[in-house]
């Protein structure tokens, strides 16, 4: 749908991080979006500012046992457990078909050591299919997720610098909302080389049957996610714009344009989409689309005139 | 598989905390195979969040309000209210509008449907084996066992005897049909059709129940799973079961919602099949 009119001035909706033009801020969130083919029955690729891959791991991945996800008030909590194919099939069987998309791709991974993290962000750097790297520090629902490297300055400082020797494309660091002072993160992997940061990723929860007495997720704690946790969210993102200079992608509880704005105006560079499109697979074309039309309606001729402008 | 916002058609009880929900569903009525699921959506609101996923009834024709007008292919979805999201349903009318995410998924493999069949259904897992029993070649080579905890819990036999299949029904506490669980009803059965393939829907623990008869007697069984899931599409890996020779070294974990619902029993790991048939944040399909 393009709501455009003749008479209209051109909009533009493009803005660049770390080096990567995205043709608009919105993407999907990893991890709610498989590795692209899942949804696109239900939505061009082409729309989408960028493709963020579930996470990567060296080797493939079980994940956690079932049940793995459970509704809350107005969020989710999921305790999937990094389950992927590995960084090999990905290359075979699931990135040639991300390629003939004319939207970047962001593949998103882990490592269980520091070496690790180091080997498959060199094995990323040699493909031209990829435009960009999404370290995951701060997965909470594996012991080593990453959540060590996320909730630690030092390991999180050492963990970039190490992804950052091997690789020279953009590197972009997903950090956990789950610490006391989210600034000491940020600035730790800006430090060690990071490009740009996108938070937040998940923050535990966990929900009780109170039947069963049991809980509601085999992994007994999840990750919650969702419209529940947007606020805290927005204030994270604004506490890390103010205390690093590279840009940063918002990420949390982002199902409308209005919600995406919110991100941008605090300072957010792009945003990322998750549980919303669980909710519904064409949610991104659609947050487009209403995005678009607030720019006309607010006569903002270029998004990024949106980005940063809070007055406290 | 599309999204669309549609409306209700009609929602009525059925039997006490049992609903049929007709929905306007375009296309479905040549797109939907036995054993497929919608991704519903209530409303646009927080509450339910997730989509929730049912077993499509059946999917069909009525007439246009008005001779100009094709007439109007939809769905029916039967649920029982079980949580929040299904208690909103029930409040839903004609004309109320909602979202059909589908259809989704894999069904019966019908190449299978030759022969004597024997249906389990098990309270509402009877839902999905309506359309399998449509599409069964010869319907009085095929026999439906229906079962349930007391008459409450027995819904459609009309329905399937219409078909031409016969029908069995059991209720745990003798309150419709034969007493006892629909597996001893199954055990009986194959006495008499040995060679008949089974297809089974319901509860876990009767599910697994019919897998070791099943499996006993070298029958051929496909089973039709439910599991929590956010998406419907294979992208959230929330409702994972465990394939043949899963192992923490070579893991197999198959989607419920795109490998399955519908397994060939012979694909699954029965094992250490995790059921999430206890969690109420889960709505039955």
């Amino acid at each position: 749908m393009n709501r455009r009119k003749k008479e209209d001035k051109p909009l533009n909706l493009q803005v660049e991080v770390a080096g990567i033009t995205f043709k608009n801020p919105i993407m999907p969130a990893s991890g709610t979006f498989g590795y692209g083919e899942e949804y696109a029955p239900y939505l061009d690729l082409n729309a989408l500012g960028a493709i963020v891959t579930k996470g990567l791991s060296l080797r493939p991945r079980a994940g956690n046992d079932t049940p793995r996800v459970c509704e809350t008030i107005g969020g989710m909590l999921n305790a999937i457990g990094l389950q992927n194919v590995g960084i090999e099939q990905f290359i075979y069987q699931k990135l040639p078909f991300l390629e003939q998309f004319d939207t970047p791709v962001i593949v998103n991974f882990f490592g269980n050591t520091q070496d690790e993290y180091g080997e498959v962000a060199a094995r990323l750097d040699e493909l031209p299919g990829v435009a960009g790297l999404e370290m995951n520090i701060s997965c909470p629902n594996v012991k080593h997720g990453g959540i060590i490297f996320g909730t630690d300055p030092g390991a999180a400082f050492a963990a970039v610098e190490a992804v950052r020797k091997n690789t020279t494309k953009p590197l972009i660091v997903k950090l956990t909302p789950n610490v006391t002072d989210i600034q000491v993160t940020a600035r730790a992997v800006a430090e060690a080389g990071a490009d740009a940061i996108s938070l937040i990723n998940t923050l535990t929860g966990m929900a009780v049957d109170v039947k069963t007495r049991r809980p509601r997720l085999a992994n007994t704690i999840g990750g919650l996610s969702g419209p529940a946790v947007r606020p805290i969210a927005v204030r994270l993102v604004h506490q890390v714009v103010q205390a690093v200079n590279i840009p940063v992608i918002g990420i949390g509880g982002i199902s409308r344009a209005m919600d995406a704005l919110e991100f941008l105006i605090v300072g957010a560079t792009a945003v990322q989409v998750g549980t919303a499109n669980f909710v519904d697979p064409n949610a991104m074309a659609t947050i487009i689309d209403e995005l678009e039309t607030f720019c006309r309606d607010e006569g903002v001729e270029d998004i990024n005139d949106v980005i940063g402008t809070l007055s406290v | 598989m599309k999204n669309h916002k549609t409306i209700v058609l009609s929602n009525q009880e059925i039997s006490p905390g049992y609903f049929r929900m007709r929905i306007l569903a375009p296309d479905y009525s040549r797109l939907a195979k036995p054993g497929q699921f919608v991704m519903f959506r209530v409303q646009r609101s927080l509450l339910p969040l997730l989509r929730r996923p049912f077993g499509i009834f059946r999917a069909g024709f009525m007439p246009a309000d008005c001779d100009t007008m094709p007439p109007k292919e939809f769905i029916e979805i039967i649920y029982k209210v079980v949580g929040s999201g299904t208690d909103i349903m029930q409040g839903l009318h004609q004309g109320d509008p909602v979202e059909l995410l589908g259809p989704l998924g894999t069904g019966f493999d019908l190449n299978l449907t030759t022969g004597d069949s024997i249906l389990v259904g098990g309270g509402i897992g009877l839902v999905p084996l309506y359309m399998l029993a449509e599409s069964i070649p010869d319907p009085s080579m095929a026999e439906v066992l229906i079962g349930g905890r007391s008459r409450d819990d027995i819904i459609t036999v009309t329905e399937f005897e219409r078909l031409g299949v016969k029908t069995f029904v059991s209720t745990e506490d003798g309150s419709l049909g034969d007493a006892g669980l629909v597996t001893r009803v199954l055990e009986s059965r194959l006495e008499q059709k040995p060679a008949a393939r089974v297809f089974a829907c319901g509860p876990m623990p009767m599910i697994k129940a019919v897998e070791k008869i099943c499996r006993s007697r070298q029958v051929q069984l496909q089973v039709s799973l439910e599991e929590l899931m956010a998406c419907g599409v294979g992208a959230c890996l929330g409702c994972v079961v465990k394939g043949k020779g899963h192992s923490t070294e070579k893991p197999s974990y198959l989607c419920t919602c795109t490998v399955g619902p519908v397994f060939h029993a012979d694909d699954l790991d029965w094992e250490d099949t995790v059921s999430a048939d206890d969690c109420e944040c889960g709505v039955k399909k």
